[in-house]
């Protein structure tokens, strides 16, 4: 019988020659990412850490990014902890406050790589699938004990094959195509699982893909992967990654998948997933003309630079509703960089948008755009769980960045293809 | 005992505001604001023993290990629910919080009803009802066993 690629992956990593689902392997991830979170990982181990050090220099990367600058006493001190751990151990990655948000900061820095097994202290870690890598969110404790040993368990998943067939029509993105399957299959639809996507998947650039690996944990899953192929190369080829530094791994043809799911992507239309639980997903007809007070495009999940051209080509020379708080967040300094040079930053600025810096922002409710009671956002972003930006009374709404900024045109929920049209 | 019962995708907000993950972290810090945006009630009347019922999904959403810390704190025996999300599962094991996967225990349910909690032989009763649920596997209890992964690390570091 044949491997899914979550199999061969974990075989590989676990000097196995077959592994089968539900059994328990020990593996040595490549990386290790944590965040600002690092300074609660290594006051919990700071006897263990004074007496038998870091594992290995190169195996923690870590990036300040969820509440950047900090905001607070407590948070500042927070990053001057970890600054101190990074230079007292010699840490070899460590992205400083600007940087971008770490998902982002690993994809583009050539840290996540096809074929390798990544893990990190954030629930997103699932990101890096979309560059072929096997990766996974674990909590801090998990990361204290990996930054000790360099190693840990992991159980092999089922597999889930999505099938995505046909070509997506105008006016719909890859955010609503992971919505649209979230809201099939539920947010817990994936638990436990692997999930590949397979088919007609050569239309997603990088960028798309990493919108919908990202939004893997809202559907349960373990890890999601896109299957290395010309579009993958190309992209790491972009970033000056020699094809020598990666081997793809690949699922066998007679692999055998828990559950196989199909879509026809021209069936997709915009949607919306409405409070407070990202599969709460309709078609944008029905939740047309919603009034919202902020808007905000960004975030690990659409902060890439496709994501802000494309809310500036529907903005350009347009001013937004005077409504609306529209928030823009590069995920990253150099999309931010980017974006200047394309004109893109000027154009969002100019319809009246706000620019933060390349981080987390409002999106854990932690600062910057925090919500009032009885508001409403329109968000790029990846969770609509009440409260999750920082009010418990105020209501969060995820879409594509297109409709994101169509809406902040009108002050209301807008069908994008209303304004891709003019 | 007090049994608490919640229903599907009872995510990582609800149990844990994200506006105070990056500034309460010690077991004190975290309780008052426990379940804060579900249920008001939990923080101030939960104690030892208490039994959290759940539905599908229960610890959906972020990797803050403060639910977890929080629940453990306050000595909860045991959340039972339908199906878990899989970090906070992890996170269960690794702080020790015991975590049962029983659904049929969890829809026989009725207000009032006792529900007792039997770890040796595998079982839940539910208003005088047995239901079974299987063992962990030998890898997971160890780190059980040894009082959480932090115990468990540090005893193969001074076993190398």
């Amino acid at each position: 019988m044949g491997m899914t690629f979550a199999e061969k992956i974990l075989a590989k990593y676990s000097g196995g020659k077959n592994v089968v689902p539900g059994q328990i392997v020990t593996v040595c991830p490549d990386y290790l990412l944590t965040h600002d979170n690092t300074a609660a990982i290594i006051q919990k181990i700071k006897n263990e850490l004074d007496e038998y050090g870091v594992y290995s220099k190169s195996l923690p990367v870590i990036v300040l990014d969820h509440v950047i600058p900090a905001a607070s006493e407590k948070t500042a001190s927070n990053h001057k902890i970890i600054r101190e751990f990074v230079r007292s151990y010699g840490i070899e990655n460590f992205f400083d406050v600007g940087t971008g948000v770490c998902h982002q900061v690993m994809i583009e820095e050539g840290l996540a790589l096809p074929g390798k097994l990544l893990l990190g202290s954030d629930s997103h870690t699932c990101s890096y699938g979309a560059v072929g890598a096997f990766s996974s969110g674990i909590d801090r404790t998990e990361a204290a004990s990996l930054l000790l040993t360099g190693e840990t368990w992991l159980k092999v998943p089922n597999s889930i094959k999505i099938i995505l067939r046909g070509k997506l029509k105008p006016g719909v993105f890859a955010k609503d195509v992971v919505l649209y399957i979230i809201g099939d299959i539920s947010a817990s639809g994936a638990n436990y699982c692997s999930v590949e996507f397979h088919g007609d998947v050569e239309q997603f650039s990088v960028d798309d893909r990493f919108t919908m690996a990202n939004m893997g944990v809202e559907m349960g899953a373990k890890n999601t992967v896109f299957l290395v192929d010309e579009v993958t190369t190309n992209y790491l080829d972009s970033i000056g990654v020699p094809r020598s530094a990666y081997k793809p791994v690949y699922p066998d043809e007679d692999a055998s998948y828990m559950q196989e799911l199909e879509y026809d992507l021209s069936d997709i239309v915009p949607v919306v997933a409405c409070p407070h639980t990202v599969d709460n997903v309709k078609p944008i007809t029905e939740v047309e003309g919603l009034e919202i007070q902020q808007c905000l495009i960004g975030t690990c999940n659409n902060g890439r630079l496709s994501d802000l051209k494309i809310a500036a080509d529907i903005l350009r020379g347009k001013k937004i509703n005077r409504n609306i708080r529209l928030l823009i967040l590069p995920a990253s300094r150099k999309i931010y960089e980017e974006a200047l040079r394309e004109g893109i930053i000027e154009s969002l600025v100019k319809s009246g948008g706000i620019l933060l810096p390349p981080g987390c922002g409002p999106c854990l409710g932690a600062h910057q755009g925090v919500l009032a009671p009885g508001e409403r956002c329109l968000s790029t972003a990846n969770r609509n769980f009440k409260g999750r930006m920082g009010c418990k009374e105020a209501e969060i709404y995820l879409a594509s960045p297109a409709t994101v900024a169509a809406s902040a045109i009108h002050g209301k929920i807008t069908d994008p293809r209303r304004e891709m049209k003019k | 005992m007090k049994v608490w019962r919640y229903g599907d995708n009872i995510n990582t907000d609800m149990l844990f505001p994200g506006k105070y993950t990056y500034t309460c972290s010690t077991p004190e810090e975290i309780k008052p604001h426990l379940l804060e945006d579900l249920d008001p009630h939990f923080a101030k009347n939960a104690s030892r023993e208490d039994i959290i019922l759940a539905g599908k999904n229960f610890g959906c959403g972020s990797s803050r290990e403060q639910p977890v810390l929080g629940l453990k704190a306050v000595g909860v025996k045991a959340v039972i629910a339908e199906s878990f999300a899989r970090i906070f599962y992890r996170s269960a094991i690794n702080q020790g919080l015991i975590l049962i996967e029983c659904p049929d225990a969890v829809k026989a349910y009725s207000e009032g009803d006792d529900v007792v909690l039997d770890m040796d032989a595998g079982k839940i009763i539910v208003g005088g009802k047995p239901f079974s649920f299987p063992k962990l596997p030998k890898e997971i209890l160890a780190i059980r066993n040894a009082g959480g992964l932090l115990a468990y690390t540090r005893s193969k570091l001074k076993n190398k």
